[in-house]
């Protein structure tokens, strides 16, 4: 299969397509295609991406399994995956057959959420395997618009002024973005971006407005595709639209923002900003640490007093996203594969714990922390699978959420003892917001009496669960397939990025050594 | 058999966890617990043939990225048998104590089955704190130690409808993880500096970080110190070591016997078990040892005079408990670290027995621990009482003075005091001590009097109908009951008597003898002689035998503290050399226990006076005049409230840490992220909110449109750019 990778992006929107040109009425029963439909589509694409993961040669640390074609006005369509871009692709996969299983009781306009999801799928594995620019570009914007909708239409009560946000936000980012790309393109003369990752940005010092800037061209150009992607990850202070989204977008919405597009920042920070702007990287990586320890401290006092469940893991997310972008900006291999790890596991595990509030939204109808306590009592599957998730959320070794952050931990403190200590930090605040929401809703007797005849997970809501308690499991006491597919790519990009910084390094001593010469 | 010692509680827990409505709650029970006992034999089958030679079992990969390296694996050497038979006795004896002790508990309405839970967790702490004492690299320790963390937080708040069960597991958890906030920069240290983790080669490591500098947040710091100091504060945590300790009284909120377990025998004496481990490391860190003997101390002083005012039954042994642990950090802070595993092993007797005895009481009395209701229950509860009497002996440390025969407590307690003796010259360390023994004389004295004897207190009708616990409550307690009174003088040679049975116990090589005799070469010797490591690399090859050690000091990899002039700058990062052979190991300057040996007969005699005097002082106020400890504590009131409210930790930590820490996230939620950053991002989109609003009132997703619209307009520039420009 030489268009694999095109296959396993597309088909997903093709499924959506034969739901929107061939399903007709509003039915129950077209309702019912409509889900099913979405579920054999996504569950398929799993399946054959199964082939991709087959057929990735762990020790190729190139690009693998490439596919390209001219496109319109002379661009190029280029997919392919390497070693940090593989997994995310099977991470989406996995997700989605979860995410259409878990919006089983949706009601209002089946069909165009299913294509919404649907949609959603096909352009975030364009994302991740895009390797021309352009092409980047599209997918990675026009991921927004089925967002959009998914909170716009199936959202909560306040889902305009979240997506207002979620808007003013990435726009805000995406124009920077895209003023850097053009500036890119006719620098290095093509949108190609396995040559672009080759292709020396100026890093010599000029001024903008007599204020020097160190790194030139490539801090400049750092900044504009930082600011898109420390609004996707989301960094501190850039955060706030994100508890916001979580808390009105529908629970299947949450879970696919959690799992996966909160990943396209990290993504971007590995595939463009650490190898096309070393320079610019190293020079604004204090920055960027610093940020990151503060997410981690600030954002889990923050989800310490938050009185809605959503919100709260909301920021707790934005808390384990300080740890990617700390372990990516450390620039070691502990660092990276730990930051690619925290990624995947974040996946799993934060996607699990909305899953969790949706369970008793579904019941309740509140997210309130208030209206609950002492579920245990009637819910005793969902006090254990609740007990799990919120274990692997803190860390706990054994969970994937262990690893990744004990990467990054271990990475950080190679380069910045600092910024590791107050991270380190972060373990004892995720116990406290983790387990004191536990402590609130599931434990102490059940005396409310709307809670009453709550029932217990059903076997449906079980097995979605299955998969991802069995995969939070696996990658935390056996780590090693997912790192050993990681392993190769990341040092290469660890040590590409350390040539072209002592390259920099030297060419800056040697230009400094020449200047006075020349004065002379 | 290693690994079915290992995995036996796990597939046990697994099996009574999630089948027990295929098996039955008694199948549940009897698997967990035959299981255990099945661990506990071939505990004892390793333990009592073992040779003391480390070897290790691979099971399978964990974390490899880059150089790091870490694996599954069991090390197998003296600290590690020892503590499996501490694990695995003690666990089997409680899960068939929990037989009785569990059957009908009144927290517990009719019908609801709880018991197979209960076991199922047992079982998954034995098998986590099995994986902290089999590790063979701190990570997979790490695991062991968060999981038994984690047990004990299931366990504490195992009746989860009370609220102060529930406040009282998350307390456990939460101040744990401080202590494991340590630990784990000490982890990350010792792979920066190392290049490893695993045990071998941070013992091997050991005397170059001695003379290593690295810079640690505000200063430069001594590696082996600072490393020491972070990974004691770990154990500080799980051993509830003073400013960490808050956690363990509270942790009474759980069921007697996994009080007897978990903060009693084992999960407790976890952090007594890292230092001892990490005994190679230790011996290089005067500094951190100093600390540690010094907070050793305070903890077992502090704890006893807290458990002198204490009127729950249970809260009065686990400030013993903390006490008791205080004694083992001396030991092992003044490098006496047999000794500390000494009483480690027999503390884990008599403190079981206590707790066990404790919950016989408690299940007499209906459930009531407060000891101001017992009384005059000797005859009630005659064998209970037995029972309590010689875990009392042994705790007080009751034995014939300057001879080797006395209960368990009365060798290993001595043999502290003695070792704090020799390791601080007579100062502070041994004086805490010896007060403190006499304080856990006291109110342990107390306990026995107020329970057994006197007359009858509190409510009639309990006390009419108290009864004899059922006898798989009482076959545990007889057989703690001859540990408890044999196991210090059947193994006080081993650990502390005599230095070659010592030796052969711990597999270590007799001193200076080592390098000739199995070829061992290490650094270990050669480093701390020279003055700087820059030298010592010049004499190590000096001599034939130093020339493997040469070589790997030779090609190592520079330091990233190398910005300071001196020592770092010479000192090198992938530090080599072969870790000392032995569980334990004492370097050649470490002679505390020939001196200790060599105390003074006052000093030696000591703890014994001390009990004495508790024991006189317990006997006047609790029986001569029992309306003397109230007198006492009216008169001296600022005191005894001071005591009752245990020094005031709570009140201090609730408001320096909980409190502020709500107010400072509230504080950032509030105003940082809703007033300064969204209102600042409203600031900025103020100038197109009004066209956007008016978007948005138009149709519900209109500026959706809007943006799909930027975006095409975009990719429309890059073309164009593309196009016209980028391709000249």
């Amino acid at each position: 299969m030489d268009n694999l990778l095109s296959i396993v992006t597309f088909l997903p929107a093709l499924a959506a397509l034969i739901l929107a040109l061939f399903l007709r009425g509003g039915d129950k029963a077209a309702d019912r295609n409509a889900k099913w439909l979405a579920l054999i589509a996504t569950s398929a694409t799993f399946l054959i991406s199964l082939f991709i993961l087959a057929q990735f040669d762990r020790n190729d640390i190139g690009f693998q399994m490439v596919e390209s074609a001219d496109w319109l006005l002379g661009l190029q369509y280029k997919m392919g995956v390497d070693g940090i871009s593989v997994l995310f692709v099977m991470l989406t996969t996995f997700i989605m057959p979860l995410v259409i299983a878990a919006s089983w009781n949706v009601s209002t306009r089946v069909k165009e959420y299913m294509i919404a999801f649907l949609l959603l799928e096909t352009l975030m594995l364009g994302v991740f395997m895009a390797l021309d620019l352009v092409l980047f570009y599209l997918f990675f914007e026009a991921g927004l618009i089925p967002m959009f909708l998914i909170i716009g239409i199936w959202g909560g009560k306040e889902r305009i002024y979240a997506s207002f946000k979620f808007f003013l936000y990435t726009f805000l980012g995406s124009v920077l973005m895209l003023v850097a790309m053009v500036a890119m393109a006719s620098n290095a003369g093509t949108t190609d971006i396995p040559t672009l990752m080759l292709h020396e940005f100026s890093s010599a010092t000029f001024s903008i407005l007599g204020i020097p800037v160190v790194g030139g061209l490539q801090t400049m150009l750092f900044l504009a595709f930082f600011a898109s992607f420390a609004v996707k990850m989301p960094m501190w202070p850039v955060h706030t639209w994100l508890p916001d989204a979580h808390v009105q977008a529908p629970t299947a919405g949450s879970v696919v923002l959690a799992s996966i597009l909160l990943k396209m920042g990290g993504y971007g920070f590995l595939r463009f900003s650490l190898p096309m702007f070393p320079v610019g990287s190293e020079v604004l990586t204090p920055l960027v640490l610093w940020m990151s320890a503060i997410a981690i401290v600030y954002t889990s006092l923050v989800a310490l007093v938050q009185e809605d469940m959503k919100k709260l893991i909301a920021y707790s997310s934005v808390a384990h996203m300080g740890y990617v972008t700390m372990g990516i900006f450390a620039g070691n291999q502990q660092g990276i594969d730990g930051a690619i790890f925290q990624m995947l596991s974040h996946g799993f595990v934060s996607g699990a714990l909305f899953l969790c509030v949706g369970v008793i939204y579904d019941r309740m109808h509140t997210r309130d922390i208030d209206a609950y306590g002492g579920l245990v009592n009637r819910m005793p599957a969902y006090a254990m699978i609740f007990m799990f998730f919120t274990m692997a959320n803190v860390g706990l070794p054994g969970t994937s959420g262990f690893v990744g952050e004990f990467l990054t931990l271990v990475g950080i403190f190679q380069t910045n003892t600092w910024v590791a200590a107050v991270a380190t930090s972060g373990v004892i605040l995720s116990a406290a917001y983790a387990l004191w929401l536990y402590r609130r809703v599931v434990m102490g007797d059940l005396i409310k009496e709307s809670l009453r005849t709550i029932k217990d997970m059903t076997r449906r809501e079980k097995l979605i669960f299955a998969p991802l308690i069995a995969m939070t499991i696996w990658l935390g006491i056996y780590p090693a397939p997912i790192l050993d597919r990681i392993g190769p790519s990341v040092e290469a990009l660890v040590s590409n990025y350390d040539t072209a910084l002592a390259a920099a390094d030297s060419a800056t001593q040697v230009a400094d050594n020449a200047a006075p010469a020349a004065e002379h | 058999m290693e690994s079915l010692i290992l995995f036996a509680p796990l597939f046990g827990a697994l099996v009574a966890g999630f089948g027990w409505r295929v098996i039955g709650e008694r199948g549940a029970m009897w698997i967990t617990t035959g299981l255990l006992f099945m661990a506990c034999a071939f505990s004892w089958i390793i333990f009592l043939t073992f040779d003391g030679t480390l070897y290790k079992v691979e099971i399978f990969r964990w974390i490899e990225s880059g150089t790091l390296s870490t694996s599954w694996a069991i090390r197998m050497d003296r600290l590690t048998a020892i503590m499996l038979i501490v694990i695995t006795t003690v666990s089997a004896l409680v899960h068939l104590y929990s037989f009785g002790y569990m059957a009908h508990d009144p927290q517990w309405k009719e019908g609801e089955s709880y018991k197979p839970r209960f076991f199922a967790y047992l079982s998954f702490f034995t098998f986590a704190m099995l994986m902290l004492v089999t590790a063979d690299n701190l990570v997979q320790m790490f695991f062991g130690w968060e999981g038994v963390g984690v047990a004990s937080y299931l366990l504490i708040g195992f009746y989860y409808r009370k609220p102060s069960a529930n406040a009282a597991a998350m307390k456990a958890f939460v101040v744990n993880r401080v202590g494991d906030f340590g630990f784990s920069l000490g982890m990350f240290a010792l792979f920066y500096l190392v290049d490893s983790i695993n045990f071998d080669d941070v013992f091997a490591a050991s005397p170059e970080l001695a003379q290593t500098q690295l810079s640690f947040l505000w200063t430069e710091w001594n590696a082996a110190n600072l490393i020491a100091v972070l990974l004691f504060i770990g154990a500080m945590g799980k051993s509830a070591q003073l400013f960490l300790h808050t956690w363990l009284p509270d942790a009474m909120e759980g069921p007697t016997p996994v009080s007897a377990l978990i903060h009693a025998a084992t999960m407790v004496t976890a952090g007594v078990f890292l230092v001892c481990r990490m005994s190679p490391l230790m011996e290089y860190a005067p500094e951190a040892t100093a600390f540690i003997t010094f907070l050793g101390a305070t903890t077992a002083f502090f704890a006893a005079t807290v458990g002198l005012v204490q009127n729950d039954i249970k809260r009065v042994i686990a400030y013993s408990t903390c006490s008791q642990l205080g004694y083992m950090f001396v030991a092992a802070g003044v490098g006496a670290y047999g000794v500390a595993m000494f009483h480690l092993l027999t503390h884990a007797f008599f403190k079981a027995m206590l707790f066990l005895g404790a919950g016989s009481v408690i299940h007499a009395m209906h459930h009531e621990q407060d000891m101001r209701n017992y009384g005059s229950l000797r005859k009630k509860i005659p064998f209970t009482f037995w029972a309590m009497m010689v875990g009392t002996l042994a705790i007080t440390g009751f034995g014939i003075p300057l001879t080797h025969i006395g209960f368990a407590g009365f060798l290993s307690k001595d043999a502290i005091i003695e070792s704090a003796w020799a390791g601080t010259q007579g100062g502070y360390a041994f004086w805490m001590l010896v007060i403190a023994a006499l304080f856990t004389s006291f109110y342990s004295w107390r306990l026995m009097f107020m329970t057994f004897f006197g007359e009858a207190r509190g409510d009639k009708h309990t006390h009419e109908h108290a009864h004899e616990s059922p006898l798989v409550m009482l076959i545990p307690l007889g057989v703690l009951g001859l540990g408890a009174v044999f196991s210090g003088m059947v193994w006080y040679n081993s650990f502390f008597g005599d230095h070659t049975a010592m030796n052969r116990f711990f597999g270590i090589p007799t001193h200076h003898a080592e390098a000739s005799e199995a070829g061992h070469e290490t650094t270990v010797e050669a480093a701390p002689a020279a003055g700087d490591s820059g030298e010592g690399a010049v004499e190590a090859t000096e001599g034939a035998s130093h020339a493997t050690g040469d070589a790997a000091l030779a090609d190592t990899s520079e330091l990233a503290s190398e910005s300071d002039g001196e020592a770092g700058a010479e000192a090198h990062a992938a530090m080599a050399g072969t870790a000392p052979v032995g569980a334990i190991f004492m370097a050649a300057d470490n002679t505390v226990i020939e001196e200790a040996h060599a105390a003074p007969a006052w000093v030696k005699v000591s703890p014994f006076i001390a009990m004495a005097i508790g024991f006189v002082i317990a006997y006047l106020f609790y029986i001569v005049n029992p309306a003397l400890p109230r007198r006492l504590a009216e008169s001296q009131r600022p005191l005894y409230l001071f005591l009752l409210n245990k020094w005031y930790f709570d009140e201090i930590y609730d408001f320096l840490f909980i409190r502020s820490a709500k107010a400072i996230g509230r504080f950032f939620w509030k105003r940082g992220d809703v007033e300064v950053i969204d209102g600042s991002i409203n600031g900025i989109a103020l100038g197109i909110v009004p066209y956007l609003t008016r978007l948005a009132g138009r149709a519900q997703n209109g500026y959706v449109f809007t943006y799909a619209f930027a975006m095409v307009i975009g990719i429309a520039v890059l073309i164009t750019w593309m196009t016209f420009v980028g391709a000249e």
